[in-house]
């Protein structure tokens, strides 16, 4: 995998500086003060470094954005049962490309922050959950963990101390749901990526029935920087609720696309226009996701907002794992929605029928209109059936192919319609099969 | 063990299931050994993997049929995986999928007869930003152009 480009803003951002400094090399962390933070954690006790991550308003970043200390705190602490630190290297949210930058260049940032995530939780047994796919990050990621085996950092005694902590990579096989908690525990337990009812949530009964936390690899990668510096200097980085930077992919039709680390809050229209370049061709922007292909779209005069978890709720959309992806104004929505909702139906467990069935549904109906078969009720009846999978399912992949349909229809319905009507593409002249805007 | 494979790739197998409490949390990794050594998991191997996990012989057939990156048949030496998501698709996946099918002479789902490339399409791979892209067997490859995949192509031996 060719090194990776990071964009940062001029402060340079947080995890920006390890990545570039390779510091999935020991050699080159240890440089940079690298495993200092693991030092201070494990001669404090647990509650206080959880009391430190849950002030600083680190949120998780796979998705769901619960806040990292608390999710902590639910670990009972009387258990007898072992206690698992699971790391979710899934990355497979559409328009998100940002867990292997972390990986590539600071796998060293990512095993200190797991020494103290571990160590808070008292769980001796990490697993590393990575996509199948990513064959070159998993090296890397193990390499990383053989040297710090050597350097007497993990095992027995970590850095010295009489803490014990092993950690394996687990590699994934090309399921989307097993990025999903539950699914992936079901995964490294060597089943099919089911996803189990809630409750009981992981830290109660999780991997091996045992007590578990699954936190994503970018939001552990921002721990140590937080024991080193302090939660207060995390957390007025970002906003209220929502401390620090983050990494936010940009793809699409931008000219500069990339992984770009900013403070959270920065608005989109910033990093569309200041920092992704703008629009590609100098074309108008028609439509962006803000977070992933299953957050709703947002239109151009919505972009103003800043992008953090609380105030992309308020607009009726979500940051979800920050995958931006802009749209010039060719491209045709009713073909993006098809391909996003292919997405969901494909990878659906199967398990629940309103999933099942209704993204199968939505994706045909998609696809007759896109070929020119479009009636108007089809305009009525997608935002009835994704409305039949909302709050319907065992896991929130429902909700995740449900919501596009939802934003799609209700911010672009006139597109929709004039499909329904005209049995053709808004952008000009009918094919049957509208490619989408040339690249 | 029964399982029929080199030496190196049975040491790993033992390796591998000493990262787990039980047994049948090996097998993803198992399959995965047996899959780098073989291309492919045959089936004549699932009941020696299932003895190993100690699981039924239908929950390893399971498993083998809800991942997408396990083959159950053999595939070309280089295995093309065209991204069809939506970041791919905006930046003209589908333009570049037929100039693939054409320079091949194959459709999606098939192989050349020469056994060299077998053609999918698979869902993002969580390299938008650099899209366009495809894998071929553990590499990524991204920006593509018709330019670039003439390149790429010449460089498979
Ligand atoms: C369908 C689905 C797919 C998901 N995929 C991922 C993923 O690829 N990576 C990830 O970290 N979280 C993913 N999540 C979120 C996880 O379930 C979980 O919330 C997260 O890993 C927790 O870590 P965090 O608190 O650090 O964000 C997914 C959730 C769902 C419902
Ligand atoms: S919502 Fe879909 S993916 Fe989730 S458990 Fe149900 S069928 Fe499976
Ligand atoms: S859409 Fe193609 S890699 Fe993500």
């Amino acid at each position: 995998m060719p090194f990776p480009k990071l964009f940062t803003d001029n402060n340079g951002g947080i995890l920006t500086p390890y990545i570039n400094q390779e510091c999935n090399e020991l050699k080159n962390y240890l440089k940079l003060e690298g495993y200092e933070a693991a030092k201070k954690a494990l001669a404090m006790p647990a509650e206080q470094v959880i009391d430190e991550v849950t002030r600083s308003n680190l949120r998780g970043l796979g998705g769901a954005g619960f806040p990292a200390g608390r999710k902590w705190s639910f670990i009972p602490k009387d258990s007898p049962k072992p206690k698992y630190l699971v790391i979710n290297a899934d990355e497979s949210e559409p328009g998100t490309c940002k867990d292997k930058y972390v990986i590539l260049g600071a796998a060293h940032v990512l095993l200190e922050g797991i020494i103290i995530a571990a160590r808070a939780i008292n769980a001796h047994t990490c697993y590393i959950y990575i996509r199948g796919e990513y064959v070159e990050p998993a090296q890397i990621m193990q390499s990383a963990i053989d040297e710090a085996y050597e350097a007497k950092i993990l095992g027995k005694n970590v850095l010295g101390t009489d803490y014990a902590l092993d950690v394996y990579i687990h590699r994934g096989a090309g399921a989307y749901i097993c990025g999903e908690e539950t699914a992936l525990l079901e995964s490294l337990e060597g089943k099919r990526g089911w996803p189990r009812m809630k409750p009981p949530f992981p830290a109660i009964e999780g991997l091996f029935r045992s007590p578990t936390i699954v936190n994503n690899v970018e939001t552990i990668a921002y721990v140590p920087m937080i024991m080193n510096k302090g939660w207060e200097w995390f957390a007025k980085l970002g906003t209220e609720r929502n401390g620090g930077y983050r990494f936010y992919s940009i793809s699409g039709h931008v000219n500069r696309p990339g992984v770009y680390e900013l403070p959270v809050g920065t608005t989109l229209r910033t990093m569309l226009y200041d920092y992704a370049g703008g629009i590609r061709g100098g074309k108008k922007l028609k439509a962006v996701i803000p977070g992933g292909s299953s957050s709703p779209p947002l239109r151009p005069e919505e972009i103003d907002v800043k992008m953090d978890f609380d105030s992309l709720a308020a607009i009726g959309s979500m940051l979800g794992s920050a995958g931006i992806i802009a749209m010039d104004e060719d491209t045709c929505l009713l073909d993006m929605l098809m391909v996003t909702t292919r997405f969901y139906h494909h990878e659906s467990c199967g398990q629940c029928t309103p999933c099942r069935e209704g993204t199968g549904w939505m994706d045909k109906i998609l696809n007759r209109m896109l070929r020119g078969g479009g009636r108007l009720e089809d305009v009525n009846n997608m935002p009835d059936i994704a409305n039949g999978i909302m709050g319907n399912t065992i896991c929130p992949l429902g909700d995740a192919a449900a919501m596009p349909v939802l934003g799609y229809f209700k911010k672009f319905r006139e597109e929709f319609e004039s499909h329904a009507k005209t049995g053709k593409c808004h952008t000009g002249e009918f094919t049957s099969w509208k490619p989408a805007g040339k690249g | 063990m029964s399982l029929k494979l080199s030496s190196q790739s049975m040491q790993r197998v033992k390796e591998v299931m000493t990262h787990y409490p039980n047994k049948q949390a090996a097998l993803l990794p198992i399959l995965h050994i047996v899959q780098e050594e073989m291309g492919y998991v045959p089936e004549e191997l699932e009941a020696d993997i299932a003895e190993i996990v100690e699981v039924p012989v239908v929950k390893v057939r399971e498993v083998l049929s809800f991942y997408t990156l396990f083959n159950r048949r053999p595939v070309g030496k280089y295995h093309i995986q065209m991204c069809h998501t939506i970041s791919c698709t905006l930046c003209g996946h589908r333009d570049l999928l037929k100039y693939i099918k054409q320079k091949l002479g194959i459709d999606v789902g098939q192989t050349t007869p020469d056994g060299k490339y077998t053609l999918s399409v698979v869902e993002c791979l969580a390299a938008c930003e650099t899209a366009p892209m495809m894998q071929i067997n553990d590499k990524y490859y991204g920006n593509l152009t018709p330019q670039r995949i003439d390149e790429i192509f010449a460089g498979l031996t």
